[in-house]
């Protein structure tokens, strides 16, 4: 029973799914944050399996980087979450509708 | 035969942990089941032999980020359910099932057409970090550096953004000086909403 890369690229696409449900799914800024998180680390996954059965190391470097911006986007995103509930007192998506869009 | 087994295991639990993420209602079991889940998807990375990526995984995921999540959700109020979008749940899973089988085909169709070779092949005498090491520090030095730049402007707004009244130290003021400035807030808040 071997592992093919076809195994590791089915799973990162499940997990990107469960990401994009989250997404679509969730109302909650902090939940979207988590779902967010779930789409980056299914990508991961995907380019660390390439990357083995390929054998190369371009896959791991784009994981490195892909992890740093998360890193970034967590910090950035918290930061501007923080302002939003001490504005509002509130981080749902329906009361982010000042532009009337 | 181990391998299989390891992938099998790992996959149900990332699945579930995953799941369990994106459905619950309570705030702290997404937090607790996505650090779970993290922890689970560098054992991927190790049994893809990408050590290294699978030891930053841990560190960075559920040492930095799921702290720094911790720490937000102490601003929030996270004992109360979350309220869900009302949106048809059919929509939901025929878009999430559609965009899946797009990124399968993303995947899957370099290795169809068979044109890729190795740029940077892996090494069976050097380890993993060592060759993770060489390439990034030759090959993919000037993105590392913009990343190192961008780390550091995350951190910097992350600050400012996060440390307004940092300017007035909360240990050594008076209760009387507090309590006028939390009602100053409060007043701040109201008329900022109207």
């Amino acid at each position: 029973m071997e592992i093919t890369l076809t195994h590791y690229l089915v799973l990162s696409a499940v997990l990107f799914a469960i990401g994009l449900i989250g997404v679509m799914r969730r109302k909650n800024l902090l939940m979207l944050f988590f779902a967010t998180e779930i789409l980056l680390n299914a990508t991961n996954i995907g380019f660390a399996a390439i990357s083995h059965y390929l054998g190369d190391l371009t896959g791991q470097m784009f994981a490195f980087f892909i992890i740093s911006i998360a890193a970034s986007e967590v910090a950035v995103g918290l930061g501007l979450l923080i302002v939003w509930y001490k504005r509002t007192g509130k981080i749902d998506l329906d009361i982010m509708t000042s532009m009337r869009g | 035969m181990f391998e299989a087994i390891a992938f099998y295991l790992f996959a149900a639990l990332t699945i579930t942990m995953f799941t369990i993420t994106v459905m619950t209602s309570q705030a702290l079991y997404a937090l607790t089941a996505m650090a779970a889940g993290m922890i689970f998807i560098s054992a991927f990375f190790f049994i893809l032999g990408a050590d290294f990526l699978g030891a930053i995984q841990i560190i960075v995921y559920t040492g930095a980020v799921m702290a720094l999540y911790a720490f937000g959700m102490m601003f929030f109020d996270t004992t109360r359910n979350v309220v869900e979008k009302r949106t048809n749940p059919q929509i939901v899973f025929v878009l999430g099932t559609l965009a899946a089988l797009m990124v399968v085909a993303i995947f899957v169709a370099p290795i169809i057409s068979n044109n890729i070779h190795a740029v940077y092949p892996i090494e069976a005498h050097v380890g993993n970090a060592q060759a993770v090491g060489i390439v990034l520090f030759t090959k993919y030095l000037v993105p590392f550096e913009v990343a190192a730049v961008m780390l550091l402007v995350a951190m910097i707004s992350g600050i400012i953004l996060a440390g307004k009244k940092m300017d007035k130290s909360l240990t050594l003021m008076a209760e009387e000086e507090i309590v006028m400035m939390n009602a100053d807030t409060v007043g701040h808040t109201e008329k900022g909403e109207h």
